[in-house]
């Protein structure tokens, strides 16, 4: 009856509810990686030349890297020959109505509707489905106000100038490991561009989903909002349950403007492995905004509860004078996952301000490390930051660790950084407990409590996703 | 209602509570007191179920179920109500929400209707009323920032809405100051009534004027050394603990 340690984790169990496999016939490229295959996709995109060329020299140079290691994570070698790089439904929809029923119906399930009638209400989506996206909703009143909100696919056919000025700008191909192979193989993602002035009138949100198995999936993002133009975008992930992991390596590139404003928001939930950690969702991510004009802003909010392995720093280049980043995150791990997660802020206009609240809950045999780079140029006079790292553990064979590193070339540099680390205490629960709150209850509370700052961040509809997702993801945690 | 024998328990291999008895009739107000370290807060405790604690040996009943065999919040819902010594701070869970939660659970455990939210929140800002508690406390986390005195009052705001059918006060005067007792001493009286009774652990004899006990016992090394009604209270009050564990002595030597 008393909460020992042991018997919650013995307890720790947890039930996926995104984990299942959608029927439906699929073009795929047999596994395998090199020039041709990079070719193919190229052409089963209807890509123009520039783009093809684009894709082989970020092949070369990824063939000239090595996979990073320094990650606190137990990253099993990757065999890149037999991953698939391109699975996408037979019959690709020219629009909503031809979209297969199966495909809907999957989104139905994971609580997206796309069909008109019971879309979310002010959210434009984008749903991408392994390789490609399969739908983009409330276009037409969209475009009215100019703003483009579109799959990366037909962007480059569509608006190709603008691709070709943006893309690669944030996040260059040899950039890393992953981002140079995000770069050769990438099969879709979204493209939003925001122009002068416009406050984008809906949510944005693109809902990722992988399907077949065997495949990589590996999408492409990129925002611009130009002068003054304001835009709230979120990402939401999930993958059927399978054994075998699956590799998901995208790239997101955010450019901000003078005076624009861009808030990026996740909400991940990939699978992450079973209870004896088998199988799940390697998540190696590349998400760099660019806040190039004078008082832009880019915020960065992620909800992570999923993938067995995550890799990833949504970072923000504070270019513009008195630009501010933020970064606010919530990463939960359970059983075997393994999160290595943070972000970097890179000071380089005169007042910039950035600001990092990160929250790790760490259940299990799981690792959380919270690993974060504050970095001042010479020039970036009067730059400001304040990092905020808390982590809790529930159980006695979890972790969590904290890397913070900085790098100030300015001696007007204000740079605090507060951590702590806590156990769900057994007087909370207590407390909670002999008030009449069952155990579950009361440690969902007390999650949900310690992650306040972070919702608070989310927009409203998601806030509500987030915390119910920590709950379901906290089921069972105490026995 | 509640009949404690022979009661064994120990904390961390060491043992606290060395046969206590107690018996508690509805109506009743039993207050505790000794000195520290006798093992009051452990009393309150083992009542309320709290992990880590290890009976060995002595019973106790509640309405003649054995209390000893339930859950914490079971407890609850059957209407024990601890107030801590210590009250814990829950950073970023709104007091509302809190107090919501955990009138709902109880009334569902005794499979009575739950509050909606309306209903819920015009009991609870009546009774912030009734005890002159900030009206900002609702909007606050569970005992965020709250002071030594704020946090103890609100343990007795819990109980008042919570109304609880035995309820343990473990040294809910200590750090008051005479205006903050007085507010203590008058939640409590409000809650006196012929089917609810009360252990009132403390440590001084201050609050018993305010909330006057039926019968007062003093817990020494973990047992009961001596009973006797308010007056015991002053006796102490005059003489200090000494006297009472010379007095136990001098018994165990006769
Ligand atoms: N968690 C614990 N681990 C070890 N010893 C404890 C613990 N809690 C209390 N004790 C010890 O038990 C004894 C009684 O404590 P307590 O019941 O809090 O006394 P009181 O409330 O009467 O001051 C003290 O000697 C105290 O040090
Ligand atoms: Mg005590």
């Amino acid at each position: 009856m008393a909460t020992q340690p042991d018997e919650v984790q013995a307890a720790l169990s947890r039930r996926y509810t995104a984990g299942f496999v959608t029927d439906i016939e699929t073009d795929s490229l047999p596994p395998g990686l090199d020039e041709g295959v990079v070719r193919a996709i190229s052409a089963r995109k209807g890509e123009p030349e520039w783009m093809t060329e684009w894709r082989l020299a970020a092949y070369r140079r990824w063939l000239t890297m090595k996979q990073p290691d320094w990650a606190h994570v137990n990253l099993a070698p990757i065999d890149y020959q037999a991953i698939s790089y391109y699975s996408a439904p037979k019959n690709q929809p020219k629009s909503l109505a031809e979209v297969d029923p199966k495909i809907l119906e999957a989104y139905d399930k994971l609580g997206v509707p796309l069909h008109e009638r019971a879309r979310l209400a002010g959210v434009a989506v984008d749903a991408v489905f392994d390789s490609v996206s399969v739908a983009t909703t409330a276009r037409e009143q969209l475009s009215k106000v100019g703003v483009i909100f579109c799959s990366m696919s037909e962007a480059i056919r569509e608006h190709g100038d603008l691709v070709r000025q943006y893309l690669g700008s944030v996040v260059p191909q040899g950039d890393n490991f992953f981002a140079a192979l995000n770069s050769a193989v990438f099969s879709d993602g979204s493209f939003v561009f925001i122009p002068k002035g416009v406050r984008c009138p809906m949510e944005l949100s693109t809902y990722f989903r992988i399907n077949a198995g065997h495949t990589g999936q590996f999408e492409r993002t990129l925002i611009i909002a130009e002068e003054d133009a304001v835009v709230s975008y979120l990402e939401g992930c999930t993958a059927p349950m399978r054994d075998n992991n699956q590799l998901h390596a995208a790239v997101v590139e955010l450019v901000a403007m003078d005076r624009a404003n861009i808030k990026y928001s996740t909400v991940q939930n990939w699978y992450p492995g079973d209870e004896n950690g088998k199988g799940g969702v390697y998540n190696l991510v590349t998400k760099r905004g660019d806040c190039r004009g004078a008082d832009s802003r880019i915020t960065w909010t992620q909800v992570e509860t999923g993938s067995a392995i995550t890799w990833k720093y949504p970072s923000v280049i504070l270019r513009g004078d008195r630009s501010v980043g933020e970064f606010h995150s919530v990463a939960l791990t359970n059983h075997y996952q393994q999160a290595d997660t943070g972000t970097k802020m890179i000071h380089i206009g005169r007042d910039t301000k950035s600001k990092i609240v990160s929250k790790g809950i760490s259940a299990g045999k799981s690792q959380a490390s919270y690993r974060g780079l504050v970095k001042v140029e010479k020039g970036a006079v009067n730059a400001r930051n304040h990092t905020r790292c808390d982590s809790i553990l529930i159980g006695k064979r979890c972790s969590s660790h904290t890397f913070p590193y900085m790098e100030i070339k300015n001696p007007t540099a204000i740079v605090e950084h507060e951590a702590t680390t806590s156990k769900i205490s057994d007087d909370q629960l207590f407390y909670c407990r002999s008030r009449g709150i069952g155990e579950e209850d009361a440690v969902s509370m007390i999650v949900d409590g310690f992650c306040k700052q972070v919702f608070r961040e989310l927009p409203m509809e998601f806030a509500v996703e987030a915390k119910k997702l920590l709950e379901v993801s906290l089921e069972g945690a105490i026995g | 209602m509640l009949k404690i024998e022979n009661l064994h328990a120990r904390i961390a291999g060491k043992e606290i509570l060395k046969g206590l008895s107690l018996e508690v009739n509805p109506g009743e107000v039993h207050a505790i007191m000794g000195p520290n370290g006798a093992g009051k807060s452990t009393l309150g405790n083992v009542l309320a179920g709290r992990p880590g604690y290890e009976v060995t040996a002595g019973s106790v009943s509640y309405d003649g179920r054995d209390l000893l065999t339930l859950e914490p919040e079971v407890r609850a819902a059957a209407g024990v109500f601890l107030a801590f010594q210590y009250p814990v701070e829950i950073p970023g869970v709104n007091n509302t929400y809190f107090l919501r939660a955990a009138l709902n659970a109880q009334r569902k455990a005794r499979g009575e209707e739950e509050l909606d939210s309306m209903q819920f929140l015009k009991l609870v800002r009546g009774k912030v009323k009734d005890m002159g508690m900030p009206p900002d406390l609702l909007n606050r986390a569970v005992n965020e920032g709250f002071s030594g005195g704020e946090k103890k009052r609100n343990e007795v705001f819990q109980m008042a809405l919570l109304e609880p059918r035995l309820a343990v006060l473990d040294e809910t005067d200590s750090g008051l100051d005479i205006d903050a007792l007085k507010q203590v001493a008058d939640g409590v009286n409000a809650l006196r009534s012929p089917d609810r009774a009360f252990v009132v652990i403390t440590h001084y004899q201050r609050l018993l004027d305010y909330i006057v006990p039926d019968f007062v016992h003093v817990l020494s090394a973990g047992r009961i050394v001596e009973s006797g009604d308010a007056t015991l209270a002053r006796e102490l009050e005059a003489h200090g603990y000494a006297w009472v564990r010379e007095q136990a002595h001098a018994e165990a030597q006769a």
